[in-house]
């Protein structure tokens, strides 16, 4: 689905992000993307839709290197890349459902957009993921007016409304608390799941990218220094990682895993 | 542990003191010295006698001529008329100088940016009433005249207010429009005018505002409105007909400064 061949990045400043980078990601799997700040996760996910130009390297999606495409071709493949990011990125002063179908902009003309003249069959799947989310009765809501865990369920109808093949999700959790951080982790989860659509998850809570991703990739200073699934992450890899550390203090077992799919329903009752 | 902490800490090192303490010195000088230059060449009889002239002039004011308010009427909607449509065209002008000043919108940092920077400057540095003067003397007396100095002026008060806004937009917000596949003008639409259409509401209305106060004078230079009755109540010394216009334009300021922060309160 997604193979990303000897993917380098070097800043102008001169600081090498990604060296050599090779991966290969198939049809509905969850990659949990892992590493220190500065590892270059970020640099690496803004590479695969060129937010960031690579500086050497193959990035295919399907049979298309995203590397290689001139403008107008790279808008029309950024349609198929969902991306949702650390702090929502909504635009703050439109509505829940202008953002929601800000997702389609690459498939309608400038006037429609512009008008807000979204075609039916576009409204209709807005409102069915906004229900998928349970933001349905937020939809005329500016989106400032919403919470955090709100905003990041815009972010992620955004990026369905693209009917996109491949999601990036730029560390979904680091700006929300950790019951909240559960809950947005679950519904991808689960919306991936139901879409059979692959995804590339930074994330810095270890603890967090073990129980839901079926599998890590740990960068070091711009290399792939682990890959495998979350049971292979002994405390030597995360070393390898992070550098050393007492690992035991933060292992899932630690954490309090009782919560169970009810809460969320709790919980999205309070938040409405 | 055993390594001795300071004791004593300071806000500013001893020579940071010392230039700090230079530097207000030699601005007290500065003050004493141009002081110095400015009563040189003021005739003091003249400064003696100023109550008495202010008394004198007042009482001339007195009774402000009531009558006089209603001739006033024409010249007060043109002085409107200028500041608003005046306004209008250089916040139009204004719009496209301001994105292609933008650091993250000009479509070139190195020709067309230093050209938008330039006509905002230009613009900024020359006064209405210059404009006016120079406008008088090409297009001829009247309210074109005052409407385009008034338009020229404004181009870089907004033009500057609106690319300061341009700029400090949140590019994560853009990052994400930009991420969605759309095109250069969906971002534009989608990822910029939101975050900027509040500030750019408010630089309109204060410019506006502004605005009135300006083409109130303009007339001194024969660009029309109530300046021009102004001149010809001077020239006459006819001072309760003055009075009468200084009222008349402070009234039109106040309501103007009301309008201006009802429209703000109501976008924030």
């Amino acid at each position: 689905m997604l193979k990303i061949k000897n993917l380098s990045k070097t800043y102008k400043t001169g600081d090498t992000a990604l060296s050599d980078v090779t991966l290969e990601i198939n049809k509905g799997q969850l990659v949990g993307l892992i590493g220190p700040s500065g590892a270059g996760k970020s640099t690496l996910i803004r590479c695969i839709n060129r937010l960031v130009e690579p500086t050497s390297g193959e990035v295919w999606l399907g049979d298309v290197d995203l590397a290689q495409l001139g403008r107008s071709e790279l808008r029309h493949q950024r349609r198929r890349i969902g991306m949702i990011f650390q702090e929502y990125a909504l635009v703050e002063r439109l509505t829940v459902m202008e953002n929601v179908l800000s997702g389609r902009l690459g498939y309608v003309p400038f006037w429609r957009s512009w008008l807000r003249r979204f075609e039916a069959e576009d409204i209709r799947r807005a409102y069915e993921l906004l229900d998928r989310v349970g933001l349905l009765q937020h939809a005329d809501k500016r989106a400032d007016a919403l919470s955090g865990g709100q905003r990041q369920r815009v972010g992620i109808a955004r990026a369905l409304m693209q009917t996109p093949d491949l999601l990036l999700v730029d560390e979904p959790t680091a700006s929300l608390d950790p019951k909240t951080s559960r809950q947005i982790m679950r519904l991808l989860t689960e919306i991936c799941a139901e879409r059979g659509l692959p995804a590339i998850v930074n994330i810095h809570d270890v603890p967090l990218a073990q129980s839901f991703m079926e599998r890590l990739v740990g960068l070091r200073a711009g290399t792939v220094v682990f890959d495998g699934p979350p049971t292979d992450l002994s405390e030597d890899a995360l070393t390898e990682i992070y550098g050393a550390e007492d690992w035991n203090t933060m292992r899932p077992g630690d954490d309090d895993e009782s919560e169970g799919p009810l809460d969320v329903e709790r919980a999205a009752e309070v938040m409405a | 542990m055993t390594q001795t902490l300071p004791r004593e800490w300071a806000h500013r090192a001893p020579a940071q003191r010392a230039i700090l303490w230079l530097g207000w010195f030699a601005l007290v000088a500065l003050f004493v010295w141009c002081w110095q230059i400015m009563s040189q060449d003021t005739i003091w009889a003249f400064v003696w006698d100023a109550p008495d002239q202010a008394l004198d002039i007042g009482g001339r004011m007195m009774p402000p001529k009531w009558g006089y308010l209603p001739q006033l009427m024409k010249p007060l909607w043109d002085t409107l008329n200028i500041a608003t449509l005046g306004t209008i065209g250089g916040v139009i002008i204004a719009i496209p100088v301001a994105f292609l000043a933008a650091r993250n919108t000009t479509p070139s940092t190195t020709f067309l940016r230093p050209i938008a920077l330039f006509i905002i400057v230009t613009s900024r540095s020359i006064n209405s009433l210059i404009w006016a003067l120079l406008l008088v003397a090409i297009i001829g007396p009247g309210l074109l005249a005052g409407i385009l100095a008034i338009a020229l002026r404004s181009i870089g008060f907004v033009g500057k207010l609106l690319y300061e806004a341009i700029e400090e937009t949140d590019a994560r917000q853009i990052e994400a429009i930009t991420a969605t596949g759309a095109g250069p003008a969906q971002v534009l639409t989608y990822g910029i005018v939101p975050q900027i259409l509040p500030a750019f509401w408010s630089i309109s209305v204060f410019r506006w505002d502004i605005n009135i106060r300006e083409s109130a004078i303009l007339g001194l230079v024969g660009a029309g409105g109530l300046g021009l009755k102004m001149n010809a109540s001077l020239a006459i010394l006819a001072w309760d007909q003055v009075v009468v216009i200084l009222l008349l334009i402070l009234a039109t300021v106040v309501l103007s400064e009301w309008v201006s922060a009802q429209v703000r309160k109501a976008i924030i």
